[in-house]
C-alpha cells in the first residue's frame, strides 16, 4: 500500500525513521528545531526527539557544518540542513576541503558519514544569491555524493539512503517541490530506500529521451504530455535522481532506445550536470544518436529577480516542448 | 610576545600536574622534544636535497607546545592541528618512519603518501590531522568535542591553530559555537609571532593578547610562556580539566617561536625579522635547552644522558630517511583508493551507479 504525501512530509518521515533506527543520527541546522524548520521539513521532530537529537544552530554555516564533519569522524551521523544550498559558499572550505578530502588525505583512515540537505533551486523570486543550483559543482569533487529527488517517494528513499551511507552525501531538494504530493510506500510494507546511483524511467516513450533531475523532471513529464497530445511525439523521461554516483547504464539504455536525447538541467550551460551527461552519451553511445544532443538549461545569467520573467529563465515545459520540436 | 621578565616568572614545577611527573616522565618529555627537533632537521636537510616535495612547515622552536600539551592527554582526549603538524605527530606517538615516508610520498607513509607534510593522521592515536587550510581545522576540532559530549565521554579536544589563523571566519564561528553549546574543546593558539611573513602587529587588531578575544565569546582564556614546559603543562591542565569536568571551552595562547621560515620554501624567512631576534630566541628561550638545563639542575638528567638521548634521536632520524628512501611509492591504482568508504569496502551501495569519471 502507499499513501499520498507531500514531498516535505516524505523527507520528514525519512528523517524520523532514521532517528529511530540509529541513535547517532542528529539533525542540525538553522531553525530546524524550535521553529520547526524554515520550510517545515523538520516540523514536530524537536518536540518528539528533544534537544540532543534536533539541534538549532546559529547562522554560522562554516562553523556548524565543520563541526558536524568533525563529529562524524568520531561516529556521530549529523544530517545538516542548509536553509538554502545557495549558502554553500560561506561553508565551501568545510564542504570541499574537509568533507570531500579528509578520507583521501588520511589514506583512508577516516570517513565522514554526514548528510547535508536543503533546497537548491531557482524560481522563487529571491534573486541570484538565493537561487544557486550547485549539484554539478559538488558532483565534480571526488569524495562527495550528490542526489536530487523529484518526487516525494524519491525524497524519502534517498534521504534514508544518504543517512545510511558512510560517505558525505549532499541532498539537493527544491522549495517548489516541498508542497507537491505523490504516492509514498507505506512503512508497514518495509523500509523504503532509493539507492544512490539508481535512475528511474518516469515515463516510457519511444521517440526521444528527456533526461533530467530534480524539478526539471516534473517539467519534462508535463512537456511529454503536451508533445504526445499536440504533436504525437512519444518521449521517454529519465529521472537521474542521483548525480554521483550516476546511473550511466540507464542513460545509455534510454538513448539506445530512442536515439535522441534532450537534457534538461536547471544548471547553467557551462559545466553543470547535463554537460557531463552529454559527454558520456557522445563517448559511449555515439553510434546510437540520430541527432546532436541538445539541452534546455537556465538562461546563462545570474538568477533574475523579476517574477515576470524568472520562469522563462529556467527550464520549463514550454521551453522543453520548443526544443524538442526544433529537433524533430 | 615577550612575557614577564625572568625575575617575575612564577615557577610552575610545584603545580599538582607537574609534581606527579616522575624522573623518567621528565626525561621522556625531553626525549620527545629532542626527537621532534632531530626529525625536523632531517626533514629540512632532505627537503633541500630534493627528496621531499611540496611544502614543509618545520616545528623547530615550538616543540614544547605539542609535547607539553599532549603529555596531558588521556584516552578520551583528541588532537587536531593545522599544517605545521610533524611535532604533534611524534608527540602522540607516531613513528619517525611513517612520518618521513609520508614526506617522501611513499606508500608506507602515515597517509599512504596521499597527504604529504601538511596532512599527517593517526586516528588510532586520537590524532585527526594535519590540515592545510589556515583555520579550516577549527570547526573540525569543535566537532571532536561535540562528539565527546554527545557520547557522554569525559574528555577534551585540543584544537591547535597558529596566530595567523585567528582572523579567519571559521575560527570565530568555532569560538562562538564552542561557548554557546558548551563544547569540551581547548583552542591552543601557537603564537610564533608571524603569519607567514606578516608580524602579529601587522595582521591582528586585538586588546591585550589574541586569546583575550575569548572574552567576547564569554570564554575563559590564558596566556602561556611556551619556553617553559612546566608552565605549559600547568596552565593547559586547567583548561583541559575545565573542558573535561565542566564541558567548557577555553582559549590558550602559547607564546613560542619558529627558527625557520613559514615553510622551507619561505624565501624571505630572514628578511621580515632580524637575525638578532632569531638568535635571542635560540640563546635565551629555546624550550629544549631550557628544559634540559632545568632537569640538569634538578639532578634528573646528566650531560651524558642528554647526549645519549640526542644521539639516539639523530640516529633514529637518519634511519627514517633510509627507511623512506627505500620504501615503495604508491601504485597508480592507489590513486583511486580511499576516495569513498563504500567503494573501498566494496559494499552493495558501491556497486550501484558510476562513482568515478576518468575517461
Amino acid at each position: 500500500m502507499s499513501r499520498k504525501m507531500l514531498y516535505r512530509h516524505a523527507i520528514r518521515e525519512g528523517l524520523d525513521e532514521e532517528l529511530a533506527r540509529d541513535e547517532n543520527v542528529v539533525i542540525m541546522g538553522e531553525e530546524v528545531a524550535q521553529y520547526n524548520g524554515a520550510y517545515k521539513v523538520t516540523e514536530g521532530l524537536w518536540e518528539k526527539w528533544g534537544c540532543k537529537r534536533i539541534v538549532d544552530t546559529p547562522i554560522s554555516e562554516a562553523g556548524f557544518i565543520g563541526m558536524g564533519i568533525g563529529a562524524s569522524m568520531l561516529g556521530v551521523r549529523p544530517v545538516m540542513e542548509l536553509m538554502f544550498w545557495s549558502f554553500h559558499s560561506v561553508a565551501f572550505d568545510q564542504l570541499v576541503n574537509n568533507a570531500a578530502c579528509v578520507r583521501y588525505m588520511s589514506g583512508g583512515l577516516i570517513n565522514v558519514p554526514i548528510v547535508v540537505r536543503g533546497p537548491a533551486n531557482g524560481g522563487t523570486n529571491v534573486g541570484a544569491t538565493h537561487s544557486h543550483v550547485p549539484e554539478g559543482l559538488f558532483a565534480s569533487f571526488p569524495g562527495l555524493k550528490v542526489c536530487a529527488p523529484a518526487t516525494p517517494a524519491d525524497a524519502k528513499g534517498l534521504i534514508k539512503a544518504a543517512i545510511r551511507d558512510n560517505d558525505p552525501v549532499y541532498v539537493m531538494e527544491n522549495t517548489l517541490l516541498y508542497g507537491t504530493e505523490g504516492e509514498v510506500p507505506d512503512p508497514a510494507d518495509g523500509d523504503h530506500i532509493v539507492p544512490l546511483g539508481k535512475a528511474e524511467v518516469k515515463r516510457e516513450g519511444s521517440d526521444l529521451s528527456l533526461i533530467a533531475h530534480g524539478r526539471s523532471v516534473i517539467h519534462c513529464l508535463a512537456a511529454a504530455e503536451t508533445l504526445q497530445e499536440e504533436h504525437g511525439i512519444n518521449v521517454e523521461v529519465l529521472d537521474l535522481r542521483s548525480i554521483r554516483p550516476l546511473d550511466q547504464d540507464a542513460v545509455l539504455e534510454t538513448v539506445r532506445k530512442t536515439n535522441r536525447a534532450v537534457l534538461v538541467d536547471e544548471s547553467k550551460g557551462f559545466g553543470g550536470v547535463s554537460a557531463m551527461i552529454s559527454h558520456l552519451i557522445q563517448e559511449l553511445a555515439f553510434d546510437h544518436l540520430d541527432a546532436p544532443i541538445t539541452r534546455v538549461t537556465t538562461i546563462d545569467a545570474p538568477a533574475i529577480y523579476s517574477p515576470h520573467v524568472e520562469n522563462d529563465q529556467l527550464p520549463n515545459p514550454k521551453r522543453i516542448v520548443e526544443k524538442v520540436l526544433r529537433m524533430a | 610576545m615577550s612575557l614577564a621578565p625572568d625575575s617575575q616568572k612564577l615557577d610552575f614545577a610545584g603545580s599538582p600536574v607537574n609534581q606527579k611527573l616522575s624522573d623518567e616522565d621528565k626525561i621522556e618529555l625531553f626525549r620527545k622534544m629532542t626527537r621532534i627537533r632531530r626529525l625536523e632537521q632531517a626533514s629540512l636537510k632532505m627537503y633541500n636535497k630534493g627528496g621531499i616535495g611540496g611544502f614543509c612547515h618545520l616545528y623547530i622552536g615550538q616543540e614544547s607546545v605539542a609535547v607539553g600539551t599532549i603529555s596531558l592527554c588521556g584516552e578520551n582526549d583528541h588532537i587536531i592541528t593545522a599544517y605545521r603538524d610533524h611535532g604533534h605527530a611524534l608527540a602522540v606517538g607516531m613513528s619517525m618512519n611513517e612520518c618521513m615516508a609520508e614526506l617522501y610520498g611513499k606508500a608506507s607513509g602515515c597517509s599512504k603518501g596521499k597527504g604529504g607534510s601538511m596532512h599527517f593522521f593517526a586516528p588510532d592515536k586520537n590524532y585527526w590531522g594535519g590540515h592545510g587550510i589556515v583555520g579550516g581545522q577549527t570547526p573540525l576540532g569543535l566537532g571532536l568535542g561535540y562528539a565527546l559530549k554527545y557520547n557522554e565521554l569525559e574528555g577534551c579536544a585540543l584544537c591547535y591553530l597558529g596566530d595567523g589563523a585567528v582572523n579567519q571566519g571559521a575560527v570565530h564561528e568555532s569560538y562562538n559555537l564552542a561557548a554557546l553549546f558548551e563544547i569540551p574543546v581547548v583552542f591552543v593558539i601557537e603564537n610564533n609571532g608571524y603569519s607567514m611573513g606578516t608580524s602579529q602587529k601587522r595582521s591582528s587588531s586585538f586588546r591585550g593578547c589574541l586569546a583575550q578575544r575569548a572574552e567576547g565569546y564569554d570564554m575563559d582564556w590564558d596566556l602561556v610562556d611556551g619556553s617553559d614546559l612546566y608552565q605549559i603543562r600547568a596552565k593547559s591542565h586547567i583548561a583541559m580539566e575545565r573542558a573535561r569536568k565542566e564541558s567548557k571551552p577555553s582559549i590558550l595562547e602559547i607564546a613560542t617561536y619558529r627558527y625557520y621560515g613559514h615553510s622551507v620554501a619561505d624565501a624571505n624567512a630572514k628578511k621580515y625579522r632580524t637575525p638578532d631576534e632569531i638568535e635571542n630566541y635560540k640563546k635565551n628561550h629555546d624550550p629544549i635547552r631550557l628544559w634540559e638545563r632545568r632537569l640538569l639542575e634538578e639532578g634528573v638528567l646528566s650531560e651524558e644522558k642528554s647526549k645519549e638521548i640526542d644521539d639516539a634521536a639523530k640516529d633514529e632520524a637518519a634511519a627514517s630517511i633510509e627507511f623512506a628512501e627505500q620504501a615503495d611509492p604508491p601504485s597508480l591504482e592507489a590513486i583511486r583508493e580511499d576516495v569513498y568508504w563504500e567503494t573501498d569496502h566494496d559494499t552493495e551501495a558501491s556497486r550501484i551507479g558510476r562513482h568515478f569519471f576518468t575517461d
